[in-house]
This record gives C-alpha cells, sequence and structure tokens, in this order.
C-alpha cells in the first residue's frame, strides 16, 4: 500500500544575521492513506514547522531552505509550483489549529466563513448550497441548530462548539490529508475529549489521514494508529502507538512518558534540557 | 443598529454631532431653497445694501460689496464638504491599501512603503500642503490634492499597525491554510478587522479636512473669489474687527459647527463601534 504522505530525510534552516541555523535534521515520516499518525514532542521541537512544510507554508517564506523530499498523494511536492501547490491547501489537505475561536474571523457570521472554505472546492457556489452544506457538515459534529450556529459571529459560540465548526470546515471539502496541530489545546480537558471522540469518527467514516501534533501524550495514546517522537527536529522513536507506549525504547520517550501528570498526584520528574542519552539513534518498532 | 440607537439615545453629545452634521449636510444640499439671495454666491454689487449687521432681510449682514453673509456661507459649506469628501475618498482608499500591503507582506514591502510613510509624517502636515500649493497653481483642485497629499500616510500608518496584530491572529493562518490568496486575507480577511477604526477616523478626520481647507484659504491658497469659501470670508472680514464683526465671526462659527459636528460623531463612533471586542 503506498503512502498518502511520504516524507524523507526532511531538513529545514534559517538564514539569519549570524549564519544558518538548521532547525529539522532529516525527518523521515510516512502517513497511509486514512491513516491517523501522530508526531509528539516538547516545544520548540519541529513539529509545527513539520506541518507547515506539508502544507507548503515555510516554503515561501525568504531565508528558509527546505530539503528532502515530500511526497503527497503520488506528486512530489518539492517540484510543484508554487500555484498548484496551493491549489492543494483547503482542498487535498487542510488544517486545524489549538485555538479555534481565533482561528475563526470575529466579524464574519459562520456560514460566510464556511461558503469560503467550500468555494475552494466549488467556485461559485450559491448561498443556498453553500448552507445546505454547511449544515450538513454541521450535523456530522453533532450541532443540531446548524441555523442559529451558521448565523452566529465566533465570539458568540463557546470554545468547544468553534472547535466543531473547524472540525466541520476542516472537513467539508473531503481532503485526504487533515493536520491537526495541537487541536483543542486552548479548551478545557472535558471538551477537549469529546470533539477528540468526535474528530476520530468523521475521519475514520470518510477515511481521512491525519497527521496528529500534540504533546499530550494522554490525548496521543487514545487517537492515533502510529506514533513518532520528535526531540531536536530528529525523530527518536516510531512506531505503533500501543508499542511505543507499552515499551518505549528511546531515553527521551521514557523521560516524555515520566513526566506525564498523574490523577495520584505526586512530583513530576523534570526532563533535562539536553542529554546524552537524548541523542542515540532512532529507535524504530516493527 | 438597536445597540447603535441605544448608545446614540444614551449619549447626548452624539446626539448633537449628528444633529450639527446633518444642519451642514442640509445646508449645503438645499442652498438653492434656503438661501435668501442665491445669486450672491457669485460676484454680485449691491452698494446699496453693503455693511449691513445683521438683521432685517441679512440674518447675517452683509459685506462690504453688499452681498448676504447668509447666502454666501450656505453656498462656502458646498464647497468645506466637497473638499472633505474628495480628499478621503481619495486619501482613504490609497492609505489603507498602502497600510495592508506594507502589514501583510512584510520584508521589503514594509520596509519601502513605511520609509516613504514616515518622509510624509514627518513633514508638518500645513507647511507639506502650502509647499505643494506654492509650486501649483492656487484653485480648488490643487488644494485637494495638496491635502490630499499629507492626509494619506494618516491611513497607512494606522492600519499598519492593525495590521501587525491580526496578522498574528488565527484566523490569518486560517485563511492561508485554507488557501486563500494574499489579496484575499488583506482584503477579505484583515480589512473589515480595520473598519472600526478606518470609519472612526474618518469621521473625525471629515472636520479636520474642512480646518484644514479653511486654513489654507485662508491664507488664500485655495478657492479664489468670487466663489464663496469660509477661510476666505474669515480671512477677508478680518481686515474689519472689530466694527464689521460680523464679517469673520459667521464664518468662523459656521466652521466651528462643522468641525465641532463631526468631531462629535467620531467621539460618538469610537464608543459604538469599539464595544465589541
Amino acid at each position: 500500500m503506498s503512502a498518502l504522505l511520504d516524507i524523507a530525510d526532511l531538513r529545514l534552516s534559517f538564514r539569519l544575521w549570524s549564519g544558518t541555523v538548521e532547525v529539522l535534521h532529516g525527518i523521515s515520516l510516512s502517513i497511509a492513506k486514512g491513516e491517523r499518525v501522530a508526531l509528539v514532542g516538547e516545544s520548540g521541537s519541529g513539529k509545527s514547522v513539520t506541518a507547515r512544510i506539508v502544507l507548503g507554508l515555510i516554503q515561501e517564506l525568504k531565508g528558509a531552505t527546505v530539503s528532502g523530499r515530500i511526497r503527497f498523494d503520488g506528486q512530489d511536492l518539492g517540484r510543484l509550483s508554487p500555484r498548484a501547490r496551493h491549489a492543494l491547501r483547503g482542498t487535498e489537505m487542510s488544517m486545524i489549529f489549538q485555538d479555534p475561536t481565533s482561528s475563526l474571523n470575529p466579524v464574519f457570521p459562520i456560514l460566510r466563513q464556511f461558503r469560503e472554505v467550500l468555494a475552494r472546492r466549488t467556485p461559485r457556489i450559491s448561498e443556498a448550497e453553500a448552507r445546505a452544506r454547511a449544515t450538513e457538515a454541521l450535523r456530522e459534529v453533532a450541532i443540531h441548530e446548524a441555523d442559529r450556529v451558521l448565523a452566529s459571529y465566533p465570539f458568540q459560540l463557546s470554545g468547544g462548539m468553534n472547535q466543531r465548526v473547524m472540525i466541520a470546515m476542516a472537513l467539508a471539502n473531503r481532503p485526504k490529508l487533515l493536520i491537526a496541530d495541537e487541536p483543542g489545546t486552548a479548551l478545557d480537558v472535558t471538551v477537549q475529549a469529546q470533539t477528540l471522540d468526535l474528530m476520530r469518527k468523521l475521519v475514520a467514516d470518510h477515511g481521512t489521514a491525519v497527521l496528529f501534533i500534540s504533546h499530550n501524550l494522554g490525548v496521543v495514546r487514545e487517537f492515533a494508529d502510529r506514533t513518532y517522537v520528535i526531540y531536536r527536529g530528529r525523530i527518536v522513536e516510531q512506531g505503533p502507538t500501543a508499542a511505543v507506549f507499552a515499551d518505549p525504547r528511546h531515553a527521551y520517550t521514557r523521560a516524555l512518558l515520566a513526566a506525564q501528570p498523574r490523577l495520584t498526584g505526586g512530583a513530576l520528574p523534570e526532563i533535562a534540557e539536553r542529554d546524552p542519552a537524548f541523542e542515540n539513534p532512532m529507535e524504530v518498532h516493527p | 443598529m438597536k445597540r447603535a440607537a441605544f448608545i446614540l439615545a444614551s449619549n447626548p453629545l452624539t446626539l448633537l454631532g449628528v444633529l450639527l452634521v446633518s444642519l451642514v449636510v442640509m445646508a449645503a444640499a438645499l442652498a438653492d431653497v434656503i438661501a435668501p439671495f442665491p445669486e450672491h454666491r457669485g460676484a454680485v454689487v449691491d452698494f446699496v445694501n453693503f455693511n449691513k449687521p445683521p438683521g432685517g432681510d441679512f440674518l447675517m449682514g452683509t459685506d462690504v460689496v453688499g452681498r448676504d453673509l447668509f447666502s454666501r456661507i450656505l453656498y462656502a459649506y458646498r464647497i468645506s464638504l466637497l473638499m472633505a469628501v474628495v480628499v478621503l475618498a481619495i486619501a482613504v482608499p490609497i492609505g489603507v491599501t498602502l497600510g495592508l500591503m506594507a502589514g501583510y507582506m512584510g520584508g521589503r514591502w514594509e520596509y519601502g512603503l513605511m520609509r516613504v510613510t514616515d518622509v510624509f509624517l514627518s513633514i508638518p502636515p500645513l507647511v507639506l500642503a502650502l509647499s505643494i500649493l506654492g509650486v501649483m497653481k492656487p484653485t480648488l483642485l490643487n488644494g485637494m490634492i495638496a491635502v490630499t497629499a499629507m492626509w494619506w500616510p494618516w491611513y497607512t500608518r494606522l492600519v499598519y499597525n492593525i495590521t501587525r496584530g491580526e496578522k498574528a491572529e488565527g484566523y490569518v493562518l486560517a485563511a492561508e491554510v485554507t488557501g486563500a490568496s494574499r489579496a484575499h486575507v488583506m482584503f477579505r480577511e484583515i480589512l473589515p478587522n480595520c473598519m472600526p477604526a478606518i470609519v472612526t477616523k474618518m469621521t473625525l478626520d471629515a472636520g479636520f479636512v474642512i480646518l484644514i481647507a479653511s486654513s489654507l484659504s485662508f491664507l488664500g491658497l485655495g478657492v479664489q473669489a468670487p466663489t464663496p469659501d469660509l477661510g476666505s470670508m474669515v480671512a477677508e472680514g478680518a481686515r474689519y474687527l472689530p466694527d464689521q464683526w460680523w464679517l469673520s465671526v459667521f464664518p468662523g462659527l459656521a466652521i466651528l459647527i462643522a468641525v465641532f459636528g463631526f468631531n462629535l460623531i467620531g467621539d460618538g463612533l469610537r464608543d459604538i463601534l469599539g464595544g465589541d471586542r
């Protein structure tokens, strides 16, 4: 089975006054069609830039050098023109963010924003059709009072509601890949759990592959089929989620798992900023 | 709308502003109907009735060649409002577009555009307008050009600052990843978020444009006689102070009413539009 997204030896560096800084040191990652893959790591480890490279946002920055091969759905993204890459965004791949409320434009009602998303796939979609399809998409995320929600402004809805609207929008064009960048981190835990549950069902129904970026191991364990652990721009461990959690082999993964808060309380061990053991070669679970 | 009406009702000063501005607009629009002597807008001489103090047939008295001051002020409002509308209609779109580009696109655009803007902002506005008019013939059109040239940089800076802030908001990134074009993000996503500030500034500025335009024509750079203009009427009348006080006091009051009205509305708008977030 060929991978939907296949990243090989991805390197990213930024050119600064003081010289070149390499941020990603050869990331390899693949996602099969319909698979849910998590990318876990601490802040600044390179999770989010990886996602943005897949979307083609970093490549447009001056001073950023991206090398390596990214294949998406049989196409080499590096060889695509900016225009062609642009055409993939919002249609073949979409993204949801940490803070749903600020990801929606505060001055427009939801319907208008929904219509713009739908217009990416169906240019000049009529308002009636946009409303019908938005209602349908909202029903899938368990919003049944679609008319009220569509007429509302983002600040009139709760964070959880906005999150579901974001998920509905992100999936409305039936993308092949959904990138979820710490979705719902800004929400409280119960709401977060509900929306993730919803999202998991939805992507399973539509066969959407997910690249799930998170630092929350509990959520990853629930959500992902496979997990990649990233540390300082390197993948240090990868494998099926259950295997990685049951038998963490890399020193950094172990440290990360040990640092999980537990209901029973107790002090958390601190993860060292750097540790020679963290630089060990990648561990791969079969 | 309801909320706006409520705020308006609980804010008598704004209501007064609306009243004053509608008065000014009505006076300008209906000058032909209201003015007792419409022909006095031009070069008319009436030596029987010259230098008449306010009263009788002449509500605000007559000037040194016997023209009715009230009629001339009504027509002068036309020039003032035309000035405000034309200047803002040109300066605002230019300033806003450049501000959006500088703020959103960043890099060289930001550097280039904002430095040019800074140059304009560093010259005192009236001095800039005076020097432009010094080179060109003092006509109404050139006056408009001069004032427009000094006005757009303020909008560029205002919108640039807001755009810089909005750019960091999630919805901008969200629009980018759904594949929105740069123009779409700038004009359809960010611009609507700048509108409250722009509209408020425009209302305040309508008054200031009238004031600046009057200052220019007070100095003789702007509309030329016999076309009535508030600034040049004050300048002309000032020579006959204090005996024929009405010649400069009424045009001065007319300026005051217009500027005051726009300012009150601008302050009110700031309350009404700024309340959301």
